[in-house]
Order: C-alpha cells, then structure tokens, then sequence
C-alpha cells in the first residue's frame, strides 16, 4: 500500500511543477509590464520603478525567479492582494471554509439523491419511473447551471418568496467565527433563528451545484447497479432468503459503490468549476466568487494563487479518490 | 434483373449499419431532429430574423412574449432591457455558439489525435513529456482553465474558441493514444510496416482510422461542453462581449430583470438547456452506434 501510494506521489512530481509554472507565467504573460500588473491603476515614477524591479528580482533570469517563486509558495506565501494589501494566503484561508461548506452540501444532496434515483431506475428497469429518472439525469447533465441558479432564484426567492437571494446568513445575526462554516458556527452561537437562516441560505447553492454531480452519480448507479443484479451472488442471496432489501442495499448497493466512487472523485473537477458559478449568482463569499472578483480588478497576485490552490484541491482529490480505490479494490495496486 | 437480386441480398454496408443502429435510439433521433432545426436557424439567422439583432426599439422596451398580456406579434419571444427583439438575438447566438462549438472541437481534436498518435508511436521518448503536459492540463477543471486562458488572452470570440479547446485537447490526447496503443500491435499494422510504410503512414492512414468511434463519440461530448463553456464564459463577463447576441452574455445582462421581466432570462437558458440536450443525446445514440462496447457504461 505504502509504495502504492509513493508510486502515485511521484506522479503528481511533474504535475505540481507544470502547474506552478503556469501560475508563475500568468503574471508575466498578461498583457502590461509585471509591475505596472502588480501596483494596478496608480501611476509610479520611472525611479520607483526601478526600485521595485529590483526588490522583487524581476531584473535576474527567468529561472531564477521561478525558483525564488517555488520556494515562496512552498513556504506557504502565495503573495499579497494588490487591492486590499492583505496577504493572500489570510484571504483565502477566510473564505475556503465558505465554498467548502457549499461544496460539501452540494456533493451530499448529489449523493443521497442520486444513489436512491439511480438505484430506484435499476430496480424498475424499463418502467415509466426508470425511463423518468434517466431523462431527468440527461437533463441535469446538460443543464447550464449558471441559468438553473437564477431559474431557481426565480421560482423560490421572488415568486415564492422562501428563500434569499444571495449570501450566507440574514444581516441581522452577527455570527462570531468558529470553524468558518456557517451551519456549525450559528448552532454554536445559540442565537434562535440563526441554523434555520444558514439554512435557507445554502439551500439554493447547494442544489445548483449539486444538480450535475446528481445526474451523473444517478446514471453511474443505474448502470453500476445493473450489472451487480445480474451476479450470481445476488441470486445466491436471494436463493437464501434475504429480504429484497436487504439484498439490494446490502449485496448489491455495496458492490456497484466502487465505480461510483471514482465518478464521485471526478465530480470534484465540477465542484470546483461549478462553485465559481454559482457563487457568482448567489454572491456566496467563497474562494470562486473570489477568484472571479479578482480577474474582473485585475488583482492578479490572487488569480495566480487562486489557480494554484484550485489545482492542487483537484490533484489532492484524485489522489484521495486512486487511494480509496486501492483500498476497495486490491488489484489496482498492482499496476 | 439478377443486380437487384444480389442487392437485396448484400449484407447493409457500414453506413447503413450504424444508421440502423442510430436510429434504433428514438431519442437519439428526436434530437438529431431537434438539432438540424437549430443549425438551420442558425444558417438562416439573417432571413429567420424578424429584427436586426442589435437593433434597439427603445419604445418597446421589455415587451413580454406574444402569448402574454402586453406582447406584440413583431417580438414573439418579447424584447429586452435595451428594447432588442429576443428572437432575433437567440437566431443570431445559435450562429455564434454552434460555431464557437464546433471550431473549438476541431482546434482541439487535430492537434490532441496528433499528439495522441505521437506519443502512442514513441512509447519511450516523445510520450511521457506530451503525457506529462497533458495531465497539467488535466489538473484544472475546464471551465477554470478557459478562464486562466482568457485573462492571458483577454476576451472575445476567437479567445473563447482557444480557451475552450485547450481545455478539451488533453481528453483527444489520451483517447487516440489509448486507442493507438491497442491497434499498433494488431498484425495488419505489423503488414503494413513489413510491406515498408513509414510511421507517419502507419499513424494516419493505417491506425487512425480505426481509432475513430471513441474520438467521433468524445467529439460530441466536447462540442455540448464547449456550447456550455462559453455561455458560462459569457455568463461571466469573459466570453463574447456583448453586443454580439451570445446566450451566455444575454443571460448575464439579464440577471437585474429577473422580477420585472423573467423572459429575459428564461429564453436564452432554454436556447442553450435545448441545444445541449439534443447534442448529448445526439452523442449518445452515436456512441450506441460505434461503439456497442461503450454502452454499458453509461
């Protein structure tokens, strides 16, 4: 298992360094001189110009500064925000918890709902409810989240009037910051009504989010589940006695689980992609809105950190998916 | 007489086989249906159109669609915040985004089979730096890739294409090296070097041929996902900029209507929901098609 694992770390050797050199080339590759990028829309003076050129080693080679870079972000410095000052690495690590907490509740909601659509599909295979499950799955694969947000918005915010329409909790709770994420931190506050606000409030994102990683978790159970019902242990188990559902969930849930774990691992990518969306529509303060905020004030020292960090969440979770899959399944290990 | 006896009798060809099998797909077929009319709207924009589609009739600003109170049969699918007629801005998006689409496939399969052949043909020297390279490509999701791209770039249509295909060049990759691995081994390949063809021959005209069912499969794939692309890259303010009727750009000045006027919202999502849909389908009644084997796994 051990050299399974430093087989896979050693993989990502190279990934890690084309991904740093990606973010390392950003600044210098938009358009405008790195300094003029750097200090944004004020005008400086051609001698503190030249200052700074020197202060930050832009005047020694490429290579150089890719190293001083590397070094910089392994020590855990990613840089400072031309726009609030601040060190990049406190911006993110206030806002990360914000996009996590949604990113969680979206692949749960996927999970729950997903798993019992798709296994109700296999089960009643070829009925009307199967046929409905699918069509629905294919319509949630191709749904452009972006306008299922604000349909949504729509439905349950202004004609309905249950839901907010954007951020994390109503402006009258001042929630103290425990462990960032909101559901927590407002049970702990005691303060009545707080829960049920983060509630209402993640709701909506959650379900954006959560809509494609649903459809195809749905579709991979269906089939997964499918080809498992056609085992001979199932007949075996069901020769034996067992109670239909305890042969489905136990016998046949169990086995189809694998390769929906990998496809839960690849929804990761969505996650990521879909949060930038849809805390865009929701002004969810998370690290995508961020991220977008940042490109649109040309603050590029936290795009480049965005990017990095974004890649590394993605790389971490591939990771974490080829180890479980190791575990549940003895013979990858051998490749 | 006897010509057309033997006729009937000939087993389909390979063409008439996989129109069997496509069309076996009721869905499969109703969108291939669906999406013959959006390319033909988008083919015949300039003559479907009732309206100019940056035309701005600034007195009927935010008309509802014709079968509301209020609507005007001139803009059946109502105007926008600038008084410009949503049918005809939609016409002119399916131009922009089917081409986008379908551009972007062809910018990022070329290139990705090439390297894919490549690599597959130099297991040992050219393969693991392209593999390498592809993987850093890999370890961003698509849409964050796009958006690195157009913040080097900047925004705008030919951008939006090479943002998209970048992000779609490492899937071609892996799938033709994955497929030319396989066939490269086959003795009909072994023949055709015997018989003194060089690798470039063996490459394109020998193997690629027979590695085509998952790339034409994954090219529908890539085309839905790059009609996504760069409505949510308009959507963001980083794709077409306006006032180019793309559905994306049209949603993202629509966001502040959505109480007063939600047709200027739903009407351009349902253009893109619509085409993606049929495009997916389409794709999956293609790969039914091809590829029996992959059936399964969907």
């Amino acid at each position: 298992m051990l050299t399974f694992l430093l087989k896979r770390l050693a993989l990502l050797l190279p990934t890690f360094i084309g991904i740093t050199l990606v973010a390392f080339f950003l600044i210098r590759l938009v358009p405008g001189d790195p300094i003029e990028v750097m200090v944004g829309e004020r005008r400086l003076d051609p001698e503190a110009h030249a200052r700074l050129v020197q202060q930050m080693g832009l005047d020694r080679p490429l290579w150089v500064q890719y190293g001083h870079y590397v070094k910089q972000t392994l020590s855990g410095d990613l840089g400072t925000s031309i726009v609030s000052r601040e060190p990049v690495s406190l911006e993110f690590a206030a806002l990360f918890p914000a996009t996590v907490e949604l990113a969680l509740c979206a692949l749960l909601l996927a999970l729950v709902v997903g798993l019992s659509l798709g296994a109700l599909a296999a089960i009643r295979r070829g009925t009307l409810v199967d046929q409905g499950v699918m069509g629905l799955a294919t319509v949630g694969y191709s749904m452009p989240i972006f306008w299922w947000g604000l349909v949504l918005i729509m439905l349950f915010s202004v004609d309905l009037g249950w839901t907010p329409v954007s951020g994390r909790i109503a402006i009258e709770y001042d929630i103290e910051t425990r462990t960032g994420f909101m559901l927590i931190d407002s049970l702990l506050s005691r303060e009545p009504g707080a829960f049920v606000s983060a509630l209402r409030h993640l709701l909506l994102p959650a379900l954006v989010l959560g809509t494609v990683p649903m459809a195809v978790i749905a579709r991979m159970t269906r089939s997964s589940l499918l080809e498992v019902l056609r085992e001979d242990y199932m007949r075996t188990a069901r020769a034996k006695g067992l109670s239909p559902a305890r042969v489905i969930v136990v016998h046949g849930l169990r086995n189809a689980l694998i390769p929906v774990i990998t496809v839960v691992g690849l929804q990761t990518g969505a996650l990521l992609g879909g949060a930038v969306l849809t805390e865009t529509i929701f002004s969810w303060p998370g690290i995508g809105k961020w991220l977008i905020d940042s490109i649109a004030r040309r603050d590029y020292p936290v795009v480049q950190a965005g990017i990095l960090i974004s890649a590394l969440i993605f790389i971490a979770a591939n990771l974490v998916v080829d180890v479980l899959y190791g575990v549940a399944d003895p013979r990858i290990r051998e490749r | 007489m006897s010509a057309v006896v033997s006729l009937e009798a000939a087993p389909p060809g390979p063409l008439a086989e996989f129109w069997q099998g496509f069309s076996a797909n009721r869905g499969a077929l109703a969108a291939l249906i669906v999406l013959a009319l959006i390319v033909l709207g988008a083919l015949f924009a300039p003559w479907l159109a009732p309206h100019d589609p940056i035309e701005q009739f600034r007195q009927h600003m935010l008309t509802p669609p014709w079968w509301q109170a209020g609507g005007m049969a001139t803009y059946p699918l109502g105007t926008d915040e600038l008084g410009r007629c949503i049918l005809s801005r939609l016409l002119h998006g399916a131009r922009i985004s089917l081409a986008i689409g379908a551009l972007s496939v062809l910018m990022s399969m070329i290139p990705g089979v090439f390297l894919g052949l490549v690599a597959a043909f130099h297991e040992h020297t050219l393969s693991p730096p392209i593999m390498r390279a592809m993987d850093v490509l890999l370890a961003l999701p698509g849409i964050l890739l796009a958006i690195i791209v157009i913040t080097i770039l900047g925004p705008g249509l030919v951008n939006t294409m090479i943002a998209i295909a970048i992000g779609a060049l490492p899937g071609y990759t892996r799938l033709a090296r994955g497929a030319a691995l396989v066939e490269r081994h086959k003795e009909y390949v072994t023949a055709s070097r015997v018989a003194g063809a060089g690798t470039l021959r063996l490459m394109f005209v020998t193997v690629l041929p027979n590695c085509l069912a998952p790339l034409i499969v994954n090219a529908t794939l890539s085309f839905s996902s790059a009609v996504l692309e760069t409505a949510a890259l308009g959507f963001l303010g980083l794709g077409v900029p306006a006032p180019l009727p793309e559905w994306g750009t049209m949603l993202a000045s629509a966001r502040d209507y959505i109480a007063r006027a939600p047709w200027v919202v739903t009407m351009p999502g349902l253009a893109i929901l619509v085409s993606v849909l049929a495009i997916n389908l389409v794709g999956d009644g293609l790969r039914d098609a091809l590829d029996p084997r992959l059936k399964r796994l969907q």
